[in-house]
């Protein structure tokens, strides 16, 4: 993963089907690495201090004037801030308006794959994993929202239809997140719902949490159009 | 598009109510009723929610909707699902051809991010669901808003990933129409938004009905 290893407080695996979640402290930087290629992670992220503030696909998608999420992009809370900033991403593309496959879903694709045939490579799914993980936060359905989906490309034409882009994401591409603000991030490293492949295949994915610089005057987060200048300043007026 | 008449009568209609601009409201709309949403005056943004009446932690899911659906638009066809994957209403009839479900609602700290920091003051959706949830609706709070539809609104996207408020493509007297397939509360801000051209520059009134 790193040059130098002893740079990560945290390297850990998050294995296929797996869910996840941690607070990122104002300055830690989350890497996701895609050890085999065509993982899926889907991620929930909420203010840490104040889970009421959360992150807000609309808000995110129209501050840039994107509808994917990739190095120099940020991830806006509802309140006008940034929780996160992709910082690195060797991908190029992570999905942001399609969603998770629920238990119903995963089924119908797959069959019921029960833990009591599969023991722990059982079929698990986003929207279950997410909840069970935000449950530990005293969260829940009610603070579910659009999740981001990292190492998924979902592609729309003029139209508005959407494609499947297949082995969008290489074995080994990694993206970062610089947390600007504390955020409790929650993951789930499961098949996405629109992944055609017949088999239920989760791949093994790598977490690792390091400290990250200052934020530069320059930096090209902040510096990628006027409006993320704003959300910085009022993430700094935040915590001032 | 997917432009559909309906053949509903307005003077039939068990409700039927003008909303200004910069207004929220509130519904409950049970199963088999049909809701039209019309634009009086031309391009203008309903922001709108839906939620299970009987249990409103399931309520409308944009993601589930799109994916479902394989498109961004909602048009004449478009089933509106909610976050447990059940469908929620069905968009019957439309004459105005596609809605937008991407672009969310307007708020005050948005807005500082999007236009400049002195806009804060500016009235906003966000601030009309919260206060029609505060008065009229104690089992909703500020974690239920989630992304929502905006009838009557063009947010084109791209192939290459991009996103843009561009000019309306509705015009006066343009509807749209869903049938509920259970019974929802339907939350509503009729936009008030100044900055982009959502509402043509012009928050004009809207009006509800339901068969």
């Amino acid at each position: 993963m790193s040059d130098k290893s002893e740079d990560w407080l945290i390297q850990e695996p998050l294995r296929g089907g797996q869910m996840y979640s941690r607070v990122l402290k104002r300055g830690q930087v989350l890497r996701l690495t895609d050890l085999e290629g065509g993982a899926a992670v889907s991620a929930l992220l909420y203010n840490a201090d104040q889970p009421l503030e959360r992150y807000n696909m609309p808000d995110t998608l129209k501050a840039q004037h994107i509808v994917r999420l990739t190095a120099g992009y940020v991830l806006y809370s509802d309140m006008g801030r940034v929780l996160c900033s992709v910082v690195t991403d060797t991908c190029g593309w992570h999905d942001t308006i399609t969603g998770v496959a629920n238990a119903a879903l995963s089924v119908q694709k797959y069959g019921e794959g029960s833990y009591q045939v599969l023991r722990n490579d059982w079929y698990r799914n986003s929207r279950d994993n997410l909840l069970v993980e935000l449950g530990k936060y005293g969260l829940g359905k009610r603070d579910f929202g659009a999740s981001v989906n990292f190492f998924t490309k979902v592609v729309p034409n003029a139209a508005g239809e959407l494609s499947w882009v297949p082995e969008h994401s290489k074995p080994g591409s990694l993206v970062e997140l610089r947390a600007e603000m504390n955020t409790l991030v929650v993951l789930s490293n499961t098949p996405h719902p629109l992944d055609p492949a017949p088999k239920y295949t989760a791949k093994s994915v790598e977490v690792g949490v390091r400290l990250a610089g200052p934020v530069a005057a320059d930096d090209a987060c902040k510096k990628s159009c006027p409006e993320n200048e704003r959300g910085f300043l009022l993430t700094d007026a935040y915590f001032s | 598009m997917a432009l559909r008449e309906s053949s509903l009568d307005p003077k039939l209609a068990s409700l039927d109510t003008v909303l200004g601009s910069g207004l929220g409201y509130s519904h409950v709309v049970q199963r088999g009723q049909t809701l039209r949403i019309v634009d009086l005056e031309g391009n203008q943004a309903v922001d709108t929610l839906f939620f299970s009446a009987a249990d409103p932690s399931e309520r409308y899911s944009a993601v589930d909707t799109i994916r479902a659906q394989g498109a961004v638009y909602l048009t004449t066809g478009s089933a509106l699902l909610s976050t447990e994957g059940n469908v929620l209403l069905n968009i019957v009839a439309d004459t105005c051809g596609r809605h937008d479900t991407l672009g969310g609602a307007c708020a005050a700290e948005s807005n500082q991010v999007r236009y400049a920091l002195e806009k804060k003051y500016m009235h906003s959706c966000r601030d009309n669901f919260l206060l029609e949830i505060q008065q009229r609706r104690p089992e909703l709070s500020k974690r239920d808003l989630t992304a929502n539809i905006n009838f009557f609104m063009n947010v084109p996207v791209t192939p290459e990933g991009g996103l843009d408020f561009d000019d309306g493509i509705s015009a006066p007297g343009r509807y749209v129409e869903m049938r509920a397939e259970s019974d929802v509360i339907v939350l509503i801000s009729n936009c008030p938004q100044l900055n982009n051209p959502c509402n043509g520059y012009n928050p004009t009134p809207v009006r509800i009905l339901v068969w």
